[in-house]
């Protein structure tokens, strides 16, 4: 036990002392956490849009007061004719264009109804959904007022198909995978890297013809991983709380245990990688095209497994991150108990067993 | 007075594949002897070594390593010898302290063991200076005498010594061998392995490997008289050539 600690001592300072693996570790969970919660959100702000109002009547001037007391838009031109609007776009000077039609009030008061155009510039096609959901809302919302007074429902209709959004804060949908990401590399790659390291250096050699044990040395190896895993676990719970106001419904304690069963099971992958892997680049090449890649693919986490051809939804049941963002999105979004999630986790748990047992199989073939 | 083996290897072969990288090798090392294991890239000696330091297991023949046999006493063995790679095998981002402490650690040595070994060694090596200086900044030749030290931590019976010298100053590589030397005076069998053969001239005795076999063994000057040649060089390129 004595020469375990020590083992793991040594580790720390390995850790400590590397100024790459320090930001991989720390820098790189906040920074991945703001950049999805922030950039990579579907919400905008401030977006730069011009109006063509070709009835300047009442309404009009009611509706455009709205859009331009709304956070997410700002007015920076009002449009004279028709022929400016591809103008402005080809500027690039506006996100989009707002187009109301002649005698939009008569309309809407002898007819019931009337036209918004919502153009959109598609190059951003992020944006320009987004756009139109908020548009699109703004102008549902008026709506409603006038009909509380009005006696026949009047009807404003956004020439765009978009239906309002409900769970438009998509922050809550990413925090989950982001989470899951971190720890899967944050687990797999830097212990796949870390135990290549010693195989370059040497000095698993010296380690192999010590009295170590070679399971004691990799279990050293491992340990200070799940610590600053399970602290980067904390960190990132907190900051999604603390900052994007995300609720965690269920119970915290179901999710540590998950994320421990999570982080174990993507260190014996690591493990893996690092008995086929010779040289620490080799390690994180495989970390990254074989992990990463197929956890923001087919996890679920950016695109929706359902929506994805069948052979594509049969191979995402093998990756380990899709049971675990199912699990975290459960927890926290739900607030669902293990009663909801104990098949997921009972496919996690056999995962873990399956790579753990292998990584110790493929370890003492190579000692051979 | 008959001598003491503490290495008796008999048959030993390695196969991987249909590739036979130790071919049947026989042979004794007494105790406190320099053995030089000689041989051209690729002959097996690196293999070898690795079946007597427990590291990888014979595929037929018995060897014995500090009386412990290599099929079924492999972790015993490991807590009798000392081993050095060619490639330096220290922890850059350690100091040089906390290296002595690691290794120490790692061979079961008692803290006040550790405590009093590192300052005996550091002050031996003349290191106090840069004591809790990251290894990775000192000169190669004092890693290297560091790296045997740190080998020597735990008194092991047997030293093995893979290429110990390779990329170091012909200055360094003589005090590495006046180590080597003292090492051997205080009863430490030092197994060594080289392509340096002006080292092989300071071994008690040498063996040289040729495609897996044992192709000579004795002492330098017997080898020399039997090849009828000047120096451990020509007798090398006499057996290499066939």
């Amino acid at each position: 036990m004595k020469k375990f600690i020590g083992f793991v001592k040594k580790e720390f300072y390995h850790i400590f002392r590397d100024k790459r693996s320090l930001f991989i570790l720390f820098g790189m969970p906040i920074a991945q956490i703001m950049l999805f919660g922030f950039a990579i959100t579907n919400e905008i702000n401030n977006v730069d849009i011009a109006i063509l109002d070709q009835s300047k009547d009442a309404t009009t001037q009611e509706l455009i007061n709205k859009i331009s007391v709304s956070k997410h838009f700002s007015i920076q031109q009002f449009l004279a004719n028709e022929k400016e609007i591809e103008n402005v776009f080809q500027k690039g000077k506006v996100k989009a264009v707002l187009v109301f039609e002649k005698d939009f009030s008569k309309k809407l008061t002898t007819a019931s109804n009337a036209t918004v155009q919502i153009i959109a510039d598609a190059t951003d096609p992020n944006t320009a959904n987004t756009i139109n959901n908020f548009v699109g809302s703004i102008l549902q919302k008026y709506q409603q007022e006038l009909n509380t007074t009005a006696k026949i429902p009047y009807q404003i209709i956004p020439e765009t198909r978009m239906v309002y959004n409900q769970e438009l804060k998509s922050v809550f949908m990413f925090v989950p995978g982001v989470m899951t990401i971190i720890l899967m590399l944050v687990s797999a790659m830097m212990t796949s890297i870390s135990i290549t390291k010693e195989k370059e250096l040497g000095t698993m050699e010296i380690l192999l013809v010590s009295p170590l044990k070679p399971a004691l040395v990799i279990v050293g190896k491992v340990v200070p991983y799940i610590l600053l895993s399970v602290i980067n676990a904390f960190v990132i719970i907190l900051l999604s709380i603390f900052i994007f106001k995300m609720p965690v419904q269920g119970s915290f304690f179901l999710l540590g245990l998950e994320s421990v069963l999570f982080i174990v099971s993507s260190l014996a992958l690591g493990i893996l990688i690092s008995t086929v892997s010779n040289t620490q680049q080799t390690a994180m090449m495989i970390s990254l095209m074989g992990l990463m890649l197929p956890v923001i693919l087919l996890s679920g986490f950016i695109f929706p497994i359902t929506s994805m051809p069948l052979p594509l939804q049969v191979i995402s049941n093998i990756i380990p991150a899709k049971w675990f963002i199912i699990i975290v999105k459960g927890i926290m979004l739900k607030g669902v108990g293990i009663a909801y999630v104990w098949k997921e986790t009972l496919i996690l748990l056999g995962m873990t067993l399956f790579f753990m047992g292998l990584s110790i199989k493929k370890y003492k073939i190579r000692l051979e | 007075m008959k001598k003491e083996n503490v290495i008796e290897v008999k048959n030993l072969s390695k196969v991987f594949g249909d590739f036979t990288a130790v071919n049947q090798i026989s042979f004794e090392v007494g105790k406190g002897e320099i053995f030089g294991f000689l041989g051209a890239n690729g002959a097996g000696k690196t293999t070898a070594m690795k079946m007597l330091i427990g590291i990888s297991n014979p595929s037929s023949g018995q060897a014995k390593v500090a009386g412990f046999d290599v099929y079924k006493n492999a972790e015993d063995i490991k807590k009798n010898i000392g081993y050095m790679s060619q490639k330096f095998a220290l922890y850059d981002d350690l100091t040089v302290k906390e290296n002595i402490t690691f290794f120490g650690g790692i061979y079961g040595l008692s803290r006040t063991e550790i405590k009093e070994k590192a300052e005996v060694l550091i002050h031996e090596l003349g290191l106090q200076e840069v004591a809790k200086e990251l290894v990775g900044s000192l000169p190669l030749g004092w890693k290297q005498k560091l790296s045997f030290s740190v080998a020597l931590l735990h008194a092991p019976k047997i030293i093995f010594l893979d290429e110990p010298t390779g990329g170091v100053d012909p200055i360094t590589r003589r005090q590495f061998w006046e180590m080597i030397y003292k090492t051997a005076n205080t009863g430490t069998t030092v197994f060594v392995t080289t392509h340096y053969m002006d080292e092989a001239e300071y071994c008690d005795r040498v063996s040289i490997m040729v495609d897996g076999r044992i192709e000579a063994l004795d002492t330098p000057k017997k080898l020399k008289d039997q090849f009828n040649v000047k120096s451990m060089n020509d007798v090398f390129l006499k057996l290499a050539r066939g």
